[in-house]
């Protein structure tokens, strides 16, 4: 019954495309025609020792993707594939799965333990495997089963553990299991191969392990077995143990108490003596417990319920022992860290669990850390310069204002000076401290800064010069620039302190953005992004010159990049991140013009050139849309108002491309608010195009593949639509109103412990609401009464909305809203369909008490509706 | 299934421009969004949204105001009487004299009349510039009280904009009498005059003006801000010109312009009028026919410059008007020179007296409500009569 497969799977691997094109289209068409035939010859494959371990590694894989995919319809389609196929296929294909967990080729027995997992997870919580947990524990037991055995087996465990529940065996087959492993990762297990293995099978079992964690006596004998295995003579078993602490850390934190005195001893000979590998995961324990803590902190406002675990204080009683040593594995720096991508060591590290600490303890952590900072800031040796340095930048972030604000004052001077340092890292470090500096310190808007008139000068004058240093160095500055910019953004007059600067600041971002002794794009978009962030604080009325002249300058950049030559994906990839970078600056620039009514006009006047260019810069790619260049069409729709008109023929095709791109979703989302922006400039102008974008509106929200987030804009969107066009919605009202009853029913199934998925329903129920909101107020003066037979289901989901306790408040506005519009629009014929008006009562008696005005104002219309339609008589 | 890496990041600034354009958007198109449903929802008080329309720059000043008129010189209309569909197309003076006509102006209200609480509607009225709003040959316009162009843009009113209700005959139009709020760039309307040709019923909230109803126009909320209170006639329907069956009545609970202020925005000390220059030397009211206020000699009017039909502007000394039975006897007035261009009326008789009334003994809500509660004791004795 099983086919021989192996010389496809071999040219499946092959390096030339054409023979493997073959391959994979012979695979698939195997796939097509027999699925169980197919999953059975990959078993066989796999299982085989005498096949190639090539072959058997891509049966292995080509298996376990036909059980599980990350998109949740793809692996329920598979799922169901799985269930479908004959028992004894099913059978058949197991026990090879199960021999193959004997094979002393490593490769093909881990990949069988994944498939076994992936198979029990479909088939153990419906008892329809029942033998597997036996046949897997007497692996262990048997006293002759070799150590390949063992270890497969032991990874197979720790894999199923993950996959399913413990609520999924019987509490009798939990405590076996754990006891396998548990036994395997003792001090007395002699192989070192089977206590790494089962060292990692407990990091995957953790979950699984929550009944046994719960009683103390098991709990205990588990963290003991760690804690030795922390201190095996294997580094692989140390790091392994360690991996689990660290993840005990987030699953138990609760429980952690009376095992921290050893857990710190463990961690702190760890960070001292050990290995780096085993090093860095005994950092990460404690940021960890940052991470726990400050999550509880975040948590621990009074509305909410008591739900938190209580806060253990871990990080403020270790304080005194773990900042010294965090502070010493900040020496401990690589030479080239700054420049290369992707290293991760014990300085890195620390200096992030130094950060963590001081945002979790906030003052307390200061006496601790500047003793460090004065006594190596100076010192001649660059390590400790630069230690020193970013101890200082890491602890911005949590002391209060009044506690650091004397230390920054101080040291700010240093800082500058520091920039001309004749060492880069420290050059580096002391320009993220200063864009630290300006993002926690720099509040103008709340009177407070550390920048002064007095000082602005140096301070740019400093920052201009390190634009001209080492790439890493610049890329860091342009951060600072950010933040000293959105510190303006919203601080009225303050803003005015910057604007002398301008002209200057730009060419050198400008000049920034135009280096090319960069390895990559990152110094650039940053440049671009501080330019954009500059562009947003400048204060209209006094720089509007500058900025209009900044306006051509990157069109013509982005006009050069559409003739760049393009013969490789690289190139073609560097096109559209400088697109992105540049279409990002002019959407900034056209929303600041065209903000005040006397800049617009130079936005308008530009406006045929720009929407020229972008169409170009869609051009460039055939099958994806450019998101950047679509978020700043939105910005010049809404600009130029009915104006756009004239670009629709030619936009309307790139915005169908973008409204069916499910994949990059962002896209697809930026696309339906861009229709949102049109039909607000157009209005019902843009009724020839309605047909077109609402079959793909349709479409997306039918869709199961598109991400779900972009379904809530969509709902939105029918209200732009309905909004813009009037009556002329009629048509689409028999397609678009069951969706939205459709997703109002959904609503009302969603589960209220899921916190993704309660803000998921107040963005759906929102969204359903301005639909309906927007359909009420374009239908009302001519068609209203084709609402009349959705207006009960409508009233329905009010209620069932207005009774809900937990209801976001920008979900009540909605729900308001559309309570008026409804009674707007069908006038008396509401009077009919209120039967127990109790809850109108109650949601707008609520409303008119609250104290946010604009919803008090709609309620008071909204009453003022009802009040209406219920007086008018017939 | 392996633990994760545990690199996190690493003297990265937290943020992301990108996600920040895309917020902002997300921003605006809600912002964009809650306006336009806003303004939608406006026009059921009311009428329509008004787009961003660069015709006229409204001054911030109320009531003295001097809009940018769009004066375009044409031959001027010489029929009088044309069909309001011509006149939405009107430009210039003619324009304004002809929209100037057709407002009905409201009294103001000097005594309580009778019946208030069985044959009146009471609501309050929104603080902002008396307009007419006509809606024909796809455009809409408006213009102030004086007949200057106030907007021009596009509506959802019948025949209001080029491409909506393309299927409603191009004969059809709209007009109605508003008050344009400034701060949400809304037209309240305060009667409709034609809807499609057909005459309709106001839709502001008015309430019987019994005490509930004018507590709740007195001291109710509304979304706009308040300028008095506008009492309707119950069987009246709409005039052009002076009538006493609207009425307007404010006090400083409920407006914030009870007293005149002059062309700079400041209440003056003495009150000030408007009369118009008839061509006996006489000053007299808007009103038809008119009170006389006084005369000028001919010298004045030669040295003044002034001419017949042409308003002029004094100041009333304290205490200066002198009646008789009723009426008014003579006032002392002194010359202050000529109003605003763009003011194209003299004050009504009703008005100075409000005015007059205002600084000396102004009638108070507690007045009408007086009013209202004697006249439901009377109404209960006449029934009481009647059943004995």
């Amino acid at each position: 019954m099983a086919l021989e497969i192996t010389q496809y799977l071999l040219a499946a691997q092959s390096p030339d495309a054409k023979i493997r094109n073959e391959a994979e289209t012979a695979l698939g068409q195997f796939r097509e025609q027999n699925l169980p035939g197919f999953l059975l010859s990959l078993s066989v494959e796999l299982s085989s020792d005498g096949k190639p371990t090539e072959s058997r590694r891509l049966a292995g894989i080509v298996l376990k993707n036909s059980l599980d995919a990350k998109e949740a319809a793809t692996k329920g389609n598979l799922v169901q594939q799985w269930v479908a196929i004959d028992i004894s296929f099913k059978s058949q294909i197991k026990n090879f799965l199960l021999n193959t967990l004997g094979s002393s080729v490593r490769e093909a027995s881990h990949t069988a333990a994944q498939v076994v997992a992936k198979i029990a997870s479909i088939e153990v919580p419906k008892k329809e495997w029942p033998e597997l947990v036996r046949l897997l524990l007497s692996n262990m037991t048997q006293p002759d089963t070799p150590v390949f055995l063992k270890q497969a087996t032991l990874e197979a465990l720790g894999y199923i553990c993950e996959e399913i529940s413990d609520e999924d065996l019987v509490q009798d087959e939990v405590n076996a299991v754990l006891t396998a492993v548990i036994q395997g990762m003792n001090v007395s297990e002699q192989n070192s191969d089977v206590r790494l293995a089962a060292t990692r099978a407990l990091y995957n079992a953790l979950d699984f392990a929550r009944t046994n964690f719960d009683n103390e006596m098991e709990r205990n004998y588990i963290m003991k077995v760690i804690c030795d295995a922390a201190l095996a003579n294997e580094i692989e078993i140390r790091k392994a143990a360690f991996e689990c602490l660290v993840s005990i850390a987030s699953t138990y934190y609760e429980i952690l108490e009376p095992y921290m005195q050893k857990i710190f001893e463990l961690t702190s000979n760890a960070v001292k003596a050990d290995e780096e590998a085993v090093a860095l995961q005994a950092v990460e324990f404690w940021s960890s417990i940052c991470d726990e803590e400050l999550d509880i902190q975040d948590n621990e406002l009074p509305e909410s319920g008591n739900s938190n675990p209580p806060h253990s204080q871990f990080i403020q009683k270790a304080l005194s022992t773990l900042v010294p040593m965090l502070l010493e594995t900040l020496l401990k720096q690589d030479e080239d860290q700054d420049q290369e991508d992707g290293i991760w060591n014990l300085a890195m590290a620390g200096g992030t669990c130094l950060g963590l600490v001081a945002k979790a303890v906030r003052d307390l952590v200061v006496p601790l850390v500047m003793p460090f900072v004065e006594a190596n800031i100076s010192m001649s040796d660059w390590r400790s310069r630069e230690a020193a340095t970013f101890a200082f930048g890491s602890i911005l972030d949590g002391p209060s204002m009044e506690k650091l604000s004397p230390m920054v004052n101080a040291g700010l001077d240093f800082m500058l000076n520091a920039m001309k340092d004749e060492n880069s890292h420290v050059k580096d470090t002391t320009a993220w401290t200063l864009s630290r500096i300006f993002e926690l310190m720099h509040l103008p808007a709340s009177g407070f800064s550390v920048v002064t008139p007095a000082n602005l000068q140096r301070i740019l004058v400093v920052l201009s010069e390190g634009l001209k240093d080492a790439p890493h160095i610049a890329e860091k500055v342009c951060g600072a620039i950010y933040f000293l910019a959105l510190g303006y953004e919203d601080a009225g007059p303050a803003s005015s302190l910057i604007t002398p600067f301008l002209p200057d600041i730009f060419s050198s971002l400008i000049a920034t953005a135009e280096r090319t002794d960069s390895s990559d794009s990152k110094l650039r978009s940053s440049a671009y992004e501080a330019l954009n962030q500059v562009v947003r604080c400048s204060n209209l009325p006094e720089t509007s010159q500058i900025i209009y002249r900044l306006l051509p300058a990157i069109m013509s950049k982005l006009e050069q990049t559409i003739n760049l030559q393009i013969v490789s994906s690289d190139d073609r990839e560097k096109q559209g991140d400088l697109q992105a970078s540049l279409c990002g600056v002019l959407q900034v620039i056209i929303q600041k013009l065209s903000s005040a009514e006397d800049t617009k006009p130079i936005i308008l006047q530009a406006a045929d050139q720009i929407m020229v260019l972008f169409l170009n810069v869609f051009a460039c790619r055939s099958s994806t849309v450019h998101e950047e260049a679509m978020l700043a069409i939105g910005a010049l729709a809404y600009a130029t108002g009915p104006d756009f008109e004239k670009y629709m023929q030619e936009f309307y095709k790139v915005l169908e491309m973008g409204l069916q791109n499910f994949e990059e979703y962002q896209v697809c989302a930026i696309s339906v608010g861009v229709v949102g922006d049109i039909c607000r400039a157009l209005d019902a102008k843009i009724l020839p195009y309605c047909d077109g974008i609402m079959t793909h509106l349709l479409k997306d929200l039918s869709s199961s593949e598109l991400d779900r987030s972009v379904k809530p804009p969509i709902f939105s969107c029918f209200g732009d639509i309905a909004l813009a066009i009037g009556e002329h919605f009629e048509k689409y009202v028999t397609y678009a109103v069951p969706m939205m009853q459709g997703a109002s029913e959904l609503c009302a199934r969603i589960d209220s412990n899921d916190e993704d998925m309660v803000d998921y329903g107040n963005q759906l129920r929102r969204s359903i609401f301005e639909a309906y909101s927007g359909i009420l107020q374009g239908f009302k003066n001519a068609k209203a009464e084709l609402m009349l037979p959705h207006a009960p289901h409508l009233l329905q989901f009010i209620e069932l909305v207005a009774k809900d306790q937990q209801r976001d408040e920008t979900v009540t506005k909605a729900a308001v809203a559309v309570l008026g519009d409804l009674a707007d629009a069908l006038g008396s014929n509401l009077k009919m369909m209120i039967k127990d008006s109790a809850f109108c009562t109650e949601l707008l008696g609520e409303c008119l008490e609250s104290g946010d005005d604009q919803l008090k104002e709609t309620a008071t219309w909204t009453q003022g509706m009802i009040g209406r339609a219920f007086s008018v008589c017939g | 299934m392996a633990p994760p890496d545990p690199r996190r990041p690493f003297k990265r600034p937290a943020f992301s421009d990108q996600q920040k354009r895309r917020d902002i958007s997300l921003q605006r198109q809600a912002q964009n969004r809650r306006d336009a449903q806003h303004q939608a929802r406006c026009l059921a008080l009311t009428t329509m949204s008004l787009q961003n329309d660069s015709a006229a720059t409204p001054d911030p000043q109320y009531e003295h105001s001097d809009p940018d008129f769009e004066i375009e010189p044409e031959a001027a209309v010489k029929d009088r009487d044309f069909d309001v569909r011509e006149a939405a197309s009107l430009r210039g003076r003619e324009a304004r004299r002809w929209f100037a006509k057709q407002l009905m102006l409201p009294e103001w209200m000097i005594d309580v009349p009778d019946r208030l609480n069985s044959d009146w509607y009471v609501c309050a009225r929104p603080a902002g510039k008396r307009c007419f709003v006509v809606s024909s040959n796809g455009v809409t316009v408006s213009r102030l009280r004086n007949g200057g162009l106030l907007h021009r843009f596009p509506s959802a009113l019948p025949n209001g904009a080029r491409s909506n209700n393309s299927n409603r005959s191009g004969q059809s139009y709209c007009i109605l009498d508003c008050i344009f709020h400034e701060a949400d760039q809304t037209y309240y309307v305060i009667d409709m005059v034609c809807w499609a040709g057909m005459s309709m019923f106001r839709t502001l909230v008015v309430y019987n003006c019994d005490q509930e109803g004018l507590k709740a126009a007195y001291t109710g909320p509304v979304s706009y801000l308040k300028d008095g209170l506008l009492f309707y006639n119950k069987h009246a329907h709409y005039e052009s010109g002076n009538t006493p069956l609207v009425l307007v009545w404010k006090d400083e609970n409920c407006s914030q312009y009870v007293l005149d202020t002059d062309s700079k925005g400041h209440i003056p000390d003495q009150q000030q009028v408007v009369l118009e220059l008839l061509d006996d030397g006489r000053l007299a009211t808007l009103d038809d026919p008119p009170v006389i206020f006084g005369c000028l000699d001919s010298d004045f009017i030669q040295k003044t410059g002034s001419q017949t039909g042409e308003l002029l502007r004094f100041s009333i000394n304290e205490g200066a008007l002198y009646f008789k039975d009723g009426q008014l006897e003579r006032a002392d007035l002194n010359y202050l020179g000529k109003p605003n261009r763009a003011r194209a009326f003299a004050d009504s008789y009703s008005k100075v007296m409000f005015q007059y009334a205002a600084r000396h003994s102004p009638l108070r809500i507690e007045h009408l409500l007086a009013s209202i509660e004697s006249s439901n004791h009377q109404e209960t004795s006449t029934d009481a009569d009647m059943l004995g």
